[in-house]
């Protein structure tokens, strides 16, 4: 099936606001963490996805708060794009009291109840299943909740994604798959590791639809997770997404990591071309946007992240007495 | 003799063995990277060619299966783990298939495979690249467990390992890496299961695992200058680990600390301590005591980092413990 065949409406004006102003958000957010991580003031492992902020964001819009999202390693556009808050986000990455886990779970691992935001870890692939599960829950507690794995490509190499995939299908389950293809696997090329290029294929495989996405066009992956999750609030089923994009920083912290593995110069240079960030202003400078609105927008979203750089670094560090702390919980969990 | 890092000894076993060896091979996720396996496999693909040493994709379960399953059709696999907590995910083929072979069938049939994880701890990585997860494999019947600590151990336990036939697990911890020793120029074995007595001394038996015998090490320095006489004992193999040489340490010194990087609950400390006071309660003239990990994930931030990991201060107080409270002497 071609999801992309169905009728969608055109987004307004402020919409497409909505979503540029939320990429650039995390584009900035990104940005600080990875000079943060070069001058060494954050010193837990952060991996940045500048280049694929359309993802996130295209999906995220189009959920409710008690929609659920589970990430992986690379989760900060998750957390943010889902309404996670940011300045529990850089503390975390300080390892401070006042971030999401206290202090205890760093950039990989991120929490927002509230928001739909139950636990990102960096154990490839290892959020699917919970994925699945959500779903699960929401079918058996009658609601219309929509559960949405990200994903990296490297994930699908990994059992519980054709196993996810399965049991979605096989029981109709509210599960949207979006696989971040950004033709990486740490060191490795997707053609270090697939004969074919062929993620998607997977979904006709377990009987689910599977749709390929430029995922660097916001609106594209907008309108089609749009599909999938009225799909599956409608109670017919999980989808996958394979939305092609790429990470202009390496695998872990703020080098590009050109010379490892493979050379990706060139790859980067055109893939930068397609910046998910320049292409919706592109969309709205044809609509009129001036260059002063866009300013003041990144001068807010500055403002914003700069706050939440300096509300990381006063909190306080976690006190030794909190070392045994959760690893149980007290009564009803 | 010339000093090698702990981790250029694990390179040249693997390149010995891969150059002695046809049927050597080399499987697992960063074989080719330095990220993951430090110096400790570097440029082996291009000196062995990337047909036996094979940098996998994410898929643990398939990979060590795989390696299995090749050596029971006659190769002699190693395969590698870059963090113990991504094998996790291969614990099927681990456990009920590798360990179970000889013996389901009546050992007509051998997994002569290496299983090759690194523990990863610290550097604000958090609960799920940290974990020492020793006592799980030593639990297993059909599994060897080893835990080089030195750099000549590293390279020895690794051959041996790889000539051993058995289902082998060998854990090296990435804080030894730089670590320097001296290192024979050709292929040696160290005997898997037998551990080995760093230093003698009288009053208080000190066994320690991996890491830890390197902090104990530095531990003894402290503890001489207070005139305490400590037998440090590295054990080398915790799966099978040598009772006799620990008990007959025990029964000249009638104290024991263990210390082992890893949870104190179930571990390999708690094992240890178990069998000395089974077999030779009359020896001991104070209560064990063990220098392990809380049993709590380790957390990320450096702080609670700082409180979580044990080394040479705690080992210290425990053997000062050990003789405050020792009720014969
Ligand atoms: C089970 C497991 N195996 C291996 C790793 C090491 N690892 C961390 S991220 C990563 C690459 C994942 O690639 P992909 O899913 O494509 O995500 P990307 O990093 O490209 O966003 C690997 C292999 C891990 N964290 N967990």
């Amino acid at each position: 099936m071609n999801l992309q065949d169905t009728h969608v409406t055109p987004l307004s004006h402020d919409q497409l606001m909505s979503l540029l102003w939320a990429m650039q958000r995390i584009r900035v957010a990104e940005e600080r963490i990875g000079e943060l991580v070069a001058t060494r003031e954050v010193r837990t492992p952060c991996h940045l996805s500048i280049g694929q902020e359309a993802i996130p964001v295209g999906v995220c819009t189009v959920l409710r708060q008690d929609d659920t999202v589970w990430g992986g390693h690379r989760s900060h556009g998750h957390y943010l794009a889902k309404g996670g808050d940011l300045r529990a986000m850089m503390a975390e990455i300080f390892g401070k009291v006042t971030g999401c886990a206290r202090g205890r779970g760093g950039s990989m691992h991120l929490v927002d109840p509230a928001q739909g935001i139950f636990g990102t870890v960096p154990l490839v692939g290892a959020t699917i299943p919970l994925a699945v599960g959500a779903g699960l829950s929401a079918t058996l507690r009658g609601t219309d909740h929509v559960a949405v794995a990200f994903f990296g490509d490297g994930a699908t190499d990994e059992g519980h994604f054709h196993e996810s995939l399965n049991l979605a299908a096989l029981y109709r389950l509210p599960v949207l798959f979006v696989c971040e293809n950004n033709l990486y696997s740490t060191h490795l090329t997707l053609k270090d590791r697939r004969v074919k290029d062929n993620i998607v294929e997977s979904a006709a495989l377990h009987g689910l639809p599977g749709v390929v996405v430029d995922g660097n066009d916001v609106t594209a992956v907008y309108q089609a997770a749009q599909q999938a999750v009225d799909r599956a609030r409608a109670g017919e089923g999980p989808t996958l997404l394979e939305c092609r994009t790429y990470r202009w920083r390496g695998h872990v912290g703020p080098a590009a990591d050109l010379e490892v593995g493979t050379d990706r110069r060139r790859e980067l240079d055109d893939w930068q071309r397609r910046d998910p960030i320049a292409h919706c202003r592109g969309l709205l400078n044809a609509q009129g946007l001036s260059s002063e609105v866009f300013e003041r927008l990144e001068t807010e979203i500055r403002r914003e992240i700069d706050e939440a750089v300096s509300f990381a670094r006063q909190s306080p560090a976690p006190d030794e007495s909190e070392l045994l702390q959760y690893v149980y919980v007290r009564g009803e969990g | 003799m010339r000093t090698l890092s702990y981790a250029q000894a694990i390179r040249e076993a693997h390149a010995q063995l891969l150059a002695e060896d046809p049927r050597v091979f080399l499987i697992g996720q960063g074989v080719r990277n330095p990220w993951y396996a430090g110096t400790s496999l570097q440029d082996l693909d291009k000196e062995f060619g990337a047909h036996r040493v094979i940098d996998s994709p994410v898929s643990e379960n398939a990979t060590t299966g795989t390696a299995i399953g090749a050596a029971i059709t006659g190769m002699r696999p190693i395969v590698f783990h870059p963090r113990m907590d991504f094998m996790l995910l291969a614990m099927d083929p681990i456990m009920n298939q590798a360990a179970n072979w000889s013996y389901l069938f009546a050992g007509r049939v051998s997994v002569p495979v290496v299983i090759r994880a690194v523990i990863n701890r610290g550097g604000e990585q958090g609960a799920q690249h940290s974990q020492a997860l020793q006592a799980l494999f030593a639990h297993v019947p059909g599994l060897k467990v080893v835990m080089p600590a030195t750099p000549y151990d590293a390279k020895g336990l690794l051959v041996a390992a790889v000539r051993d036939g058995n289902p082998v697990l060998y854990i090296d911890d990435r804080w030894l890496y730089d670590l320097q020793g001296e290192v024979p120029e050709g292929l040696y074995e160290v005997p898997i299961g037998a551990a080995v007595i760093r230093r003698s001394g009288r009053d208080v038996t000190l066994l320690a695992t991996s890491y830890m015998a390197s902090e104990a090490s530095k531990a003894v320095e402290m503890l001489t200058q207070r005139g305490i006489d400590v037998e440090l004992i590295d054990v080398r193999s915790v799966k099978p680990w040598d009772r006799n040489l620990v008990y007959s340490s025990v029964g000249k010194t009638g104290r024991l600390v263990i210390a082992d990087a890893a949870w104190i609950s179930g571990g390999t400390a708690a094992e240890i301590a178990a069998s000395v006071a089974g077999e030779i309660f009359h020896a001991l003239k104070a209560p064990i005591v063990r220098v392990c990990l809380p049993d709590a994930p380790a957390p990320t931030s450096a702080v609670l980092e700082q409180a979580y990991y044990i080394g040479a201060e705690a080992i210290v107080s425990a053997v000062e413990k050990v003789l405050v409270s020792s009720t014969r002497s």
